[in-house]
Order: structure tokens, then sequence, then C-alpha cells
């Protein structure tokens, strides 16, 4: 995995072939851009991204809309005309109301309202940036805190490794949605002090530590696994024999040949953890009201879904697109990476 | 191989050991958490909490709290709700035990067949549009949340064609197999389904990649080379080492859906199976039933790893000896 392969074969545009000389970064970035279908996936997301960042421009400047406040006698305008959020029933006595459908008019409740008469499409903006920050947050605490256990567990050995994979082997054990619901619903009315740290009951902190704490053994077991077959390898046992210091075999040889691992799989935990977010949120132990979230809308959505089904269906079309695309990428990136991936692709193209 | 299943079998009991008191401390000992002050209710005064705490043995050290509430749950096997006073919890899990094997039971089912089917299509005909277009249909059934899709089930089958194609769906529920074969199975058909589209996914991926990987083996080629036939190289030599990896993957899901991993499908579709009864009991707050349940999926999760780790020990001499 170290050092450069030079074997990377290219075909020009004039249809002969040159030989390119690069390092395992660019080829790997090579590989990617070729990859037409991850390609289109990186740009939905950015699309995604880029519509979530923008839920304050959206609901202030063009629907005028505040989406955390209920909206019961609001009013809004539909082919000219200015009708109520909530319309009355006109079925038996007429009692009760069901929010407005969508209107499909970009500037007065797009995808029509929820049961407290508030902007779907404000809050799926709103709530899509949440679900994309606890999503990476939680990846990338999970990703940090896996490498630092895999590494010292797998580099150090002995009982450091047997208390940490012990620890590792406890957690995997639990059914990890059980943990990420018992934890959630332990702490989410009350929050938790952790020394200085003061986590309270609707901070979006909580959910982010739960997933994140919880996915660990999923990126430490394998980081775990390279890291003692790295210290087996030559360039290890060399930097050992030039009297490198522990902290500078972790850190020059050990962490860079861990690094792709982590990249690998970081998409897929990002993936793992939307998902997760918008499951404890749908059993209302994730995110708290008045923030929202893709898996909060789902659960308002309930019930109204058999009259209204856009309240549900958006979010969760939201979800599927956002993870889908991160699981196409996460492909690409492991084909990219993975010299093995070559191999395959030859395969494919024999065919 | 008797040493390696005695060792094994002694650390599945140090983990289950280890999770009954992880979970014990997760609702009984966290920072800032009261289990009285759940139990008196929100604005209770000094007096009542005293009061609750020694009704339910809240004021007994930690150890002796444990130690009860395990005696409990397995030897004398009358642990009580804390919210409906007097209700034993066992008979509950019992209760809920069928819904769920039943759910899991029929998914699994449909799970393998479906994924086998996809994964060797995709891994034969690899390369191909066939493949591309299997492996992004195992995506998307990834990627979209289970509960979502039970919630887009239900409104297909309960409200918008209920009138029409799916007027035979009997309303969200549970019918016991006991009362009606026919029954129990038009109830469970949808949930099994949506249950299996996530796991269809993940395992025909599975085992493309290992179709696709046994296929540049050296074993693959002798067999050609032998003269056999591709439908035999395939079904014999291919696909066999190839489900090594797929039954070990199966042994861990299964025990985490029957352990109560089955939780959303069984919220969406009004199924009182152990998941949701976890669920309804972490709503009110039941740590008693949160406690057995918890154990009861400890237990699938921990014998289904084990399960897995003999049958590879069994498969393969190496792992005896790690």
């Amino acid at each position: 995995m170290s050092g450069a392969i030079v074997d990377e074969v290219l075909a020009s545009p004039g249809g002969d072939l040159a030989v390119a000389a690069a390092s395992p970064w660019q080829l790997a970035r090579r590989r990617l851009l070729r990859n037409r279908v991850a390609l289109v996936m990186a740009a939905l997301l950015a699309v995604i991204v880029a519509l979530c960042l923008c839920a304050p421009l959206y609901a202030h400047h063009v629907a005028h809309v505040d989406p955390f406040q209920s909206n019961l006698d609001g009013t809004t305008i539909v082919n000219g005309k200015r009708v109520p959020v909530m319309v009355q029933s006109t079925q038996g006595l007429g009692l009760g109301v069901t929010p407005i459908g969508p209107t499909w008019d970009i500037h007065h409740y797009f995808l029509g309202a929820d049961e407290q008469g508030r902007d779907v499409a404000a809050r799926l903006l709103y709530g899509g940036r949440n679900s994309l920050l606890i999503g990476t947050a939680a990846a990338l605490i999970t990703c940090f805190l896996a490498v630092l256990i895999g590494v010292v567990a797998g580099f150090f050995g002995g009982l450091v490794d047997g208390v940490l994979s012990r620890f590792l082997d406890l957690i995997w054990a639990f059914p990890v949605y059980l943990l990420a619901i018992s934890l959630s619903t332990v702490l989410i009315a009350r929050g938790i002090s952790f020394g200085p740290f003061h986590l309270t009951s609707g901070s979006l902190l909580l959910p982010i530590v739960i997933i994140g704490v919880v996915y660990i053994p999923y990126v430490a077991r394998p980081v775990r696994g390279e890291v003692l077959s790295i210290r087996r390898r030559e360039f290890v046992e060399a930097a050992i024999g030039l009297g490198a210091s522990n902290w500078r075999l972790l850190w020059n040889e050990v962490l860079p040949n861990v690094i792709t691992t982590v990249i690998v799989l970081f998409p897929l935990m990002l993936a793992i953890d939307m998902l997760t977010e918008a499951a404890l949120s749908f059993l209302s132990i994730g995110v708290q009201a008045p923030q929202a979230s893709w898996g909060t809308i789902i659960l308002d959505g309930q019930d109204v879904l058999y009259t209204r089904p856009a309240v549900a269906l958006a979010p969760g079309i939201a979800i599927a697109l956002t993870v889908l695309a991160l699981n196409v990428l996460g492909d690409g990136i492991r084909d990219a990476l993975d010299p093995r991936a070559k191999l395959r692709r030859t395969d494919a193209e024999k065919q | 191989m008797l040493r390696f299943v005695a060792r094994r079998f002694v650390s599945m009991v140090f983990v289950l050991f280890s999770i009954s008191v992880l979970s014990f401390l997760i609702f009984f000992a966290t920072p800032g958490v009261d289990p009285a002050a759940r139990i008196a209710g929100r604005n209770a005064d000094q007096q009542t909490l005293k009061a609750v705490r020694h009704d339910f043995g809240l004021d007994r050290p930690l150890p002796v709290r444990y130690a009860l509430m395990m005696k409990k749950l397995f030897i004398t096997r009358d642990l009580t709700s804390y919210v409906n006073r007097g209700a034993k919890v066992i008979p509950q899990v019992t209760q809920a035990a069928p819904v769920t094997l039943s759910l899991v039971f029929g998914a699994a089912v449909i799970w393998v067949i479906a994924s086998i089917a996809m994964g060797m299509l995709a891994g034969v005909f690899r390369g191909t549009a066939i493949d591309t277009t299997v492996m992004i249909v195992g995506l998307i059934g990834i990627s979209m949340p289970v509960f979502w899709l039970g919630e887009v089930v239900n409104l297909i089958t309960q409200s918008r064609l209920h009138g029409s194609v799916f007027s035979w769906v009997p309303p969200l529920g549970y019918v016991p197999f006991t009362q009606s074969p026919w029954g129990w199975f038009k109830s469970l058909l949808f949930p099994w389904l949506t249950l299996s589209i996530l796991y269809i996914g993940i395992y025909a991926r599975v085992l493309r990649s290992a179709i696709v990987e046994a296929q540049e083996e050296d074993y693959v080629r002798t067999a050609r080379a032998k003269g056999l036939t591709e439908r035999r190289v395939l079904f014999r030599h291919a696909l066999r080492t190839s489900l090594i990896g797929f039954v070990s993957l199966f042994g861990l899901d299964f025990g985490a859906l029957v352990g109560g991993g089955a939780l959303l499908t069984e919220v969406v579709f009004g199924l009182h199976g152990v998941g949701k009864l976890t669920f309804d009991s972490l709503q009110n707050l039941d740590l008693p039933v949160i406690l057995a349940t918890v154990m009861y999926a400890a237990f699938f999760v921990v014998v289904a790893n084990a399960i897995v780790d003999l049958v590879y020990a069994w498969l393969d001499p190496r792992v005896r000896r790690a």
C-alpha cells in the first residue's frame, strides 16, 4: 500500500497509450473522477447540502414563514385566492381540520402544512440541516475515537489491547439500536454532565454523541486488524531499526496506512448515522422540539399519513436520496482506494 | 475443538454478565437520572420521593439492587413492572416473542432466497447492465429508512389501494398462527417484505462480491479445466465457498432481529413483539421490563455470535487456535 504504484495505463486522446507515474492518492483521485455514477451522486449530495444550508434564506425570503411557530389560524394564497392553512373538514359533522396539501407554489406552502400549520418545505430544509449535521458530527466522533482505540490497541497489544478489545466486544454484542435507544431514553429527558461537559436535554449534541459512540466498534475493529498487520511489515521494522520512537512510528508509519481504511468507512458511517438519527427521532428520542430533523418530520407526518402523505413522504425521500448518494460515493471511494478494485475493473472491461 | 467450545462458552457467559451490568448502570446509575423521580412524577415532594425510593428498594446500595434484580429475573422469575405494579415481566416477554419470531422467520426466508438469486445474477453477469441494475436496486433498498418504507406500504395497502388491489389486506396487527394460519400469513406478508428489503440489498451485495472473488480462485479454474459445466462450477464450487461469509452474517443479523432489532418494523405495523414491548416500556420508563427485554435481546445476539464462531471453527481449523 505504501510507495508509488506505477502501472496505471491511461489512454490519451490520440488513442495511443501513455504510462503515467503517480502517487497512490493521485491514482485514487483519477479512478474516482472516472466513475461517472459516483460523480453524479456527489453532485446530488452537494445540491442537497447546499439546499439545506439555504434553509433560513428560503424560509425568510421566499416562503416568508416561521417553520418553528405553529400557524393554525394562518392563511396562504392558492391560485390567487386567500385560503386558510388548516382546512375545515367537509365530511361527517365537519369537525376537525386538515392541513393544506402541497400547492407546488414555491412561495406558498410548496409541500403543504403539517398538523400545526407549519410549512413542510421550510421544515424539510431546516430538518435536513440537523440531519446532515448530526450524521457528519457523529461519523467524525466515531472515526476519531475508533482510530484512537484501534491504533492504541493494535500497536501496543498486551493488556491494553485486551482491555480495549473486550470493551469493543461488549458494545458489539449489544444490539446497536437497543443501545442507542436505551442511552437516548435515559439521557433525553435530563441531559448529562461529564466533568466540564454538560449536555442539556434539548441539545443536538446528545444524539450526536450517542450515535457517535455506539458505532465505534464498526470502525475500531477493522482499524485494529489493519494496525496488527502493519506492525509486522518490513517498513515498520526498518523504522524500528533506525531507532524511531513509538510516537514517530505511530504518526509516520502506522497512521498514514490506516487512514485509507477510515476514508473508505467514513461515507458509509455517515449514511448509517443518518439512518440511525432518523430512527431515533422517529421514536421521539432523537432531535427534540422545537428543532426538526428528517426523522421528526416523518413522525409529524404519521398522524396525517392517509390524508396528507406528502408530510411523511418528502423527508423519507430526502433521507433515501442522501443515503443512496453516500453509499454510491462510498463504493466509488472504496474502489478507487482498494488495489483489488482494479482487478474487478479490468475484469469488467474484459467482458 | 472441545477446548474451543468451552472457551467460547465461558466468554459468552462473561459477555452476558457484562451486558447486564452495563444496561443496569445505564438505567440506574447514570448521573442526574433518578428512577424514583420518574416513578413519583414530575413535581413530587421529598416525602413522596423518599417513600417511593424505599418502596422500590431504590435506597439500597447499587450492587445489592443489581443482585436482587438479577435474582428476580433469572432465579425466582417474578420480576414485576414498575408501571403496572404486580404485572409480571417474564410472561410479557414470552407473550411477545412469538410475534417477533414469526416476523423475523418469514422475513429471513424472503431475504435469503431473494438475495441469493440477486447476488448470483449480478455475480454471473458482472460488468453488464444486469449487474449494475441489480446492485443499484440493492443499494436503494439499503438506503430507505425501514420505518418510512413501512409507512409507504401502509399508505398504499391500507389507504390508497385498499379499495381495489389490496382489499384482502387485514388491518394492522398480529393474528396468531394457531388462530388462523391464513390470517397469520396475510397479516405478516407486508411486514415481512418491508423488513426483508434492507437485508436483500446487503446480502445480495455481499454474495456478489464473494462470487466475483471466487471466480478468480484457482480451484474454480481447476473445476473449469476438468471440463465441468459452467452451471456446476457456479453451484458446486463458487457459490458454496461464497456462502460462508453469507452464513456468518446471517447468524448475527438473525440474532439481532429476534432480539428486538425489528423494533421499527413492529412499531410501524402495530405488531406487539419484543421490540414494541421494549419501546413501550422505554416510553413509560418501566425499567424492569426494559432490563428484561435488553437481556433477552443480548442473549440472542451473544448466542448467535457464539454459534457463528463455532461454525467457523468447524469449517476452518486455524480459528480454533486463535
